[in-house]
């Protein structure tokens, strides 16, 4: 398959501060990759330089082979932070691409139907998003970006925030439209089971500067179920990348000196 | 469990969010019963010690005049006239100068602090001049405006004016600064150019905040009334207030803030119901 995104030898600083250093991944067109690392290790500026808000000190990123400028409808960003207009109900932020960019309204609106389908939001069409729950606003984003087609989605941290119950209900939904829509996809989570239950590729980072530690493909069948996380090639892939995480965990707590005496 | 350890702490409102719409709902249910009641009550005692006060002659007549005596104001007013003219053409001439000095300010400065929260050097120019003359009493700069403009309309409304415009550049201002910057984000990498972000994203993001600073800033300007109307005035609530003082017609003055509180509440309660019909999304 060919390469969605590709980034080489990125280096990032603000100020004198290194964010990134050396960070070189591919992205497969049709795959879901998945960027896992410690709270603070510069996870969403991996994500910047994709969707375009940022652009690196050296090195390149590539989108289908063109350098990114800026951002664009094709590389669409969900993120960590509630996004929706909250003056808008569910159907006008779902329909707020298609109908900026001056596309067929007919056809978006028939696309928005499907998309609420597949999301469980039907009947929620008209409500303001502070109607919606968390896990609803945060299918919300996700069929707003959805809609405008774009030919990869970056998700920082779209789970953050929610209870453990409606964040595996998440991951379900946003596996179910990954699986049905075959968008590539690329997840940004501090949750090692939740990137390797969600991915094809998961890279590990270390903590800031942030490097790859490892680039972990995660051959399990699709479409991926709860049960499958009980599995035994399941666990052994959690269980090493928890070994690489865990070196990298510790090491963000070495600069505190301790507080026994 | 113990993966769980390494997940960053939640902010704590952002926990459980099922329940996010339940306390609206609460408040705009059960608000009218209790505490219309504990308003009323207020209301009542209030009225109670003022007549009682009055009817037992705790303070002379000339200082608190009895609600009779305000209930016959009001009837003189009305019927016979203050100076000539009834009390609903002094109210109609103090309430045509604070809506046309209040109006032209929002016109103006809604848009000016609009373009100062968006621009860094539009504030540079702005901020200063208006936080400058923002605290001064209004008479002080009244006798320039007077100086300036003649002891005509046009002093009295500029006056209000001026008093109008603070709070509305101010409240634009905050309101474009509350805006998250990932919400423009999210717009411009949806394909929104910045006019579609200014009339589609900055504009209904504002609209809260501006209209809760217009109705400070109708409240201010009602502040200036009595001020504006000092001068060379020969009618108008605030000179009837002022000319009424002069003569030590308590009742007279009592009738005037009675009816420009009156008034006053029921303007704002105008605005509130614009504001309930425009935002929808916000009272749900």
């Amino acid at each position: 398959m060919a390469d969605a995104m590709r980034m080489e030898n990125v280096c990032v600083s603000f100020g004198n501060k290194q964010i990134l250093d050396n960070i070189s991944l591919t992205i497969e067109e049709g795959s879901f990759s998945c960027i896992c690392g410690p709270s603070g290790c510069g996870k969403t500026t991996i994500m910047s330089i994709l969707a375009g808000y940022i652009m690196p000190d050296s090195g390149s990123c590539t989108f289908m082979g063109r350098p990114v400028t800026g951002p664009s409808p094709d590389r669409l960003a969900v993120f960590q932070e509630n996004t929706l207009f909250q003056w808008m109900t569910l159907w006008e932020n779902t329909l707020f691409g298609p109908k900026i960019q001056g596309k067929d309204m007919k056809a978006a609106a028939k696309k928005a139907r499907e998309l609420i389908a597949l999301t469980g939001l039907e009947g929620f069409e008209g409500k303001y998003p502070g109607q919606l729950s968390g896990g609803m606003q945060r299918r919300a984003e996700l069929i707003r970006a959805l809609i405008n087609d774009p030919r990869i989605l970056l998700m920082d941290e779209p789970f953050r925030g929610l209870d453990a119950m409606t964040r595996a209900m998440m991951q379900e939904y946003f596996l179910r439209v990954f699986e049905s829509t075959g968008i590539t996809m690329l997840l940004i989570t501090s949750e090692l089971d939740e990137a390797v239950f969600m991915s094809d590729t998961v890279y590990l980072l270390s903590t800031m500067p942030a490097t790859i530690k490892k680039r972990m493909p995660v051959a399990i069948e699709r479409p991926r179920l709860l049960e499958h996380q009980a599995s035994q090639e399941f666990a052994n892939i959690q269980t090493e990348a928890f070994a690489i995480m865990e070196s990298e965990a510790l090491k963000a707590f070495e600069h505190i000196p301790s507080t026994r005496t | 469990m113990t993966q769980t350890t390494a997940q960053p702490a939640h902010a704590p409102g952002t926990a459980p969010s099922g329940s996010a719409g339940k306390p609206k709902a609460f408040f705009s249910r059960y608000r009218p019963k209790v505490e219309s009641l504990i308003t009323c009550t207020t209301l009542a005692i209030i009225f109670l010690v003022w007549f009682e006060v009055t009817r037992r002659q705790v303070v002379p007549k000339i200082f608190i005049p009895s609600p009779h005596d305000v209930l016959m104001g009001f009837n003189e007013t009305i019927f016979t006239g203050y100076h000539g003219k009834g009390l609903a053409y002094h109210c109609l001439v103090s309430l045509g100068r604070v809506l046309l000095g209040w109006v032209v300010a929002c016109f103006l400065a809604v848009p000016l602090g609009l373009a100062m929260g968006l621009s860094s050097k539009v504030r540079a120019v702005f901020d200063y001049l208006i936080e400058f003359y923002r605290p001064l009493p209004p008479l002080a700069y009244y006798t320039l405006l007077v100086l300036w403009f003649g002891i005509g309309e046009l002093s009295k409304v500029l006056l209000l004016f001026l008093a109008a415009i603070p709070p509305l550049t101010i409240g634009a201002v905050e309101g474009v600064r509350e805006i998250s910057p990932s919400v423009i984000q999210a717009a411009r990498s949806l394909g929104a150019n910045s006019r579609q972000v200014f009339y589609r994203i900055i504009l209904p993001a504002t609209t809260p905040a501006i209209i809760t600073s217009m109705r400070i800033s109708l409240g201010f300007t009602y502040t200036v009334l009595v001020a504006a109307e000092i001068v060379a005035a020969t009618e108008g609530i605030g000179w009837m207030v002022w000319d009424a003082s002069k003569f030590m017609r308590s009742d007279i003055i009592f009738v005037g803030i009675i009816t420009m509180g009156a008034t006053g509440i029921g303007l704002d309660a105008c605005l509130r119901i614009a504001a309930r019909r425009l935002l929808k999304w916000k009272y749900n």
